[in-house]
């Protein structure tokens, strides 16, 4: 691993909707097999930086590679979630043909169009990936918002993606679909690198590696030093861009594997 | 009943043709229903077919000034149609929820206005009822033809990227991001949603072929939760709709479109209160 390229390299980001700036500055490395989660105060950008992975929105200025490609190319290695509140729930569609969608590169071709029987049996180890195989045949508006967060999550699974983006994935789920939702991120992991959006800062320190705390800039702290200045921080107003990790060190900014060694001690502020 | 006698006596060619006209129209509602309702675009269906009316001044006017024999209604209703769909989806999609509704509204109203202001420039008198309420007793053999070749454009391009438009339908960000041309299918369904309106509009009117393009696939909606499904379900209530307006317009002697429309109506309502009772 050591010897691994960071696989989301940002480097002196700028983003504005309309001349508000919402995410200033910029610089993230994110590693492959890193679980980490992204929080901060509503409004802060969280959600605007997953867009910016995605390539679903531009930096105003900047430089943002994800696998050493521009998003846009990297789009097909990245599996996405969006908040579930974005999508219709009356919409007339299968759990099937939502997790389908994870497979469209072999949907509609041919002559007839249709989908062909190995993206049907993706699709459904997908399902059975987030425990809702016997649930394909349902329809999505039936489904409670636990079970419709972890359709969505199959349906970003589907495609096998190397890096997988869940947009709170925690909101409008029940203690133990959030439990559930633990013991499969972490097996996930194990597989692909993960980044999530969260409100939830208990479930954070539970299970990720890493913090990326987003407030207009962007801070990541590895779970180990969460604490009480470092909340305060996440969600008290300004603060100046430290890296609290052990990515950078005195001498400069040469690059550290940050699983190895003791994160301890190469910390930085 | 007096209209199945009426529908086998040989005189009464018209209404045969009629209610044919009225069994395929139901297939293009029940299709393009499903997608307006379920993508919730009946808003801006709404203004595609109310700018149909500018289209159509315009050609009475070029027709009568110039003394064009040739151009039929058709012919302005058609590019009215689609170059309003191309604006409200592709600049009022782009601009936000909230610019869109504008464009929508501004689309509908200034259709509407231009051609009645073309109808009042153009020497001589124009009734225009019967584009704005439909007359399904007086489509032609060619309304006919127009209508089974619209059915199986529909039935051939939504056959063949069902799940392409499905995707796109659900979740455009999505279907973006996993490599679709979301813009070019999306404008597609919407040229399509056009030109079905147009031809749609011999049958219940510019006014009312939104309610065609709502009200049976919501009573579907109530029934299924597949989009296939609801297509299939949808066009059967078109078709009842359809068969029993034109039924109660010929016996009692009233208007065959809001007849029609009056049957789509009741049904929806009817049903709708039943499934919530259940």
């Amino acid at each position: 691993m050591n010897s691994d390229p960071p696989i989301i390299k940002i480097s002196k980001l700028n983003f504005s909707y309309n001349d508000n700036p919402v995410l200033e500055n910029v610089n993230l490395e994110i590693v492959k097999g890193e679980l980490a989660s992204i929080v901060g105060p509503n409004g802060g950008g969280k959600t605007t930086l997953l867009k910016l992975i995605l390539g679903l929105l531009k930096p105003v200025s900047g430089n943002l590679e994800i696998f050493g490609m521009t998003p846009a190319k990297a789009r097909r290695r990245i599996g996405y979630m969006p908040q579930h509140a974005q999508l219709d729930p009356q919409f007339p569609i299968s759990v099937l043909d939502v997790v389908l969608m994870g497979q469209m590169d072999l949907c509609d071709k041919g002559l007839f169009g249709g989908f062909p029987r190995q993206a049907a049996t993706l699709a459904k180890e997908a399902l059975a990936e987030v425990g809702l195989a016997d649930h394909s045949q349902k329809s999505f508006s039936e489904l409670s918002g636990g079970q419709r967060q972890r359709v969505l999550i199959a349906r970003a699974l589907c495609s096998e993606p190397e890096l997988l983006l869940l947009d709170e994935p925690t909101s409008n789920i029940d203690p133990r679909s959030e439990e559930n939702l633990y013991v499969t991120l972490t097996k996930l992991n194990r597989k692909m690198t993960i980044l999530l959006v969260s409100h939830d800062l208990g479930f954070v320190s539970q299970i990720v590696k890493s913090v990326i705390c987003v407030n207009r800039q962007v801070i990541i702290h590895p779970t180990s030093k969460i604490d009480g200045t470092i909340i305060k921080e996440i969600y008290g107003g300004d603060f100046n861009l430290i890296r609290h990790d052990h990515r950078c060190d005195h001498a400069g900014h040469s690059h550290h594997d940050p699983f190895s060694g003791n994160r301890e001690n190469q910390v930085t502020d | 009943m007096d209209f199945f006698s009426a529908l086998s006596n040989p005189e009464n060619a018209f209404l045969r043709q009629s209610l044919l006209v009225g069994l395929f129209s139901s297939i293009a509602f029940g299709i393009i229903g499903t997608y307006v309702v379920s993508r919730r675009i009946s808003y801006l269906a709404g203004a595609v077919s109310h700018s149909v009316l500018g289209g159509i001044g315009a050609v009475l006017w070029l027709k009568t000034i110039f003394q064009i024999e040739w151009l039929d209604p058709l012919y302005g209703a058609l590019p009215a149609a689609l170059v309003s769909a191309f604006i409200v989806g592709h600049f009022g999609h782009r601009s936000g929820k909230q610019r869109e509704e504008t464009m929508i509204g501004a689309t509908w109203a200034i259709g509407m206005a231009l051609g009645i202001i073309f109808v009042d420039m153009t020497p001589g008198y124009f009734d225009i009822t019967s584009y704005l309420f439909g007359d399904i007793l007086l489509v032609s053999i060619r309304d006919l033809q127009l209508i089974i070749a619209l059915d199986l454009i529909i039935i051939l391009f939504v056959g063949r990227f069902y799940h392409t438009l499905m995707a796109i339908c659900f979740d455009e960000e999505f279907a973006r991001l996993r490599g679709l041309k979301v813009d070019l299918f999306y404008q597609l369904l919407l040229g399509l949603t056009a030109v079905s309106v147009v031809l749609l509009i011999r049958v219940v009117g510019i006014v009312m072929v939104i309610a065609m393009l709502t009200l049976p696939a919501a009573t579907a909606a109530l029934y299924t939760r597949t989009l296939s499904g609801m297509m299939l379900l949808a066009t059967f209530f078109s078709a009842v709709s359809i068969v029993g307006g034109i039924g109660i317009s010929y016996s009692a002697n009233l208007s065959s479109g809001p007849m029609i429309i009056v049957c789509a109506g009741v049904i929806y309502f009817f049903l709708a209160a039943i499934r919530k009772n259940e």
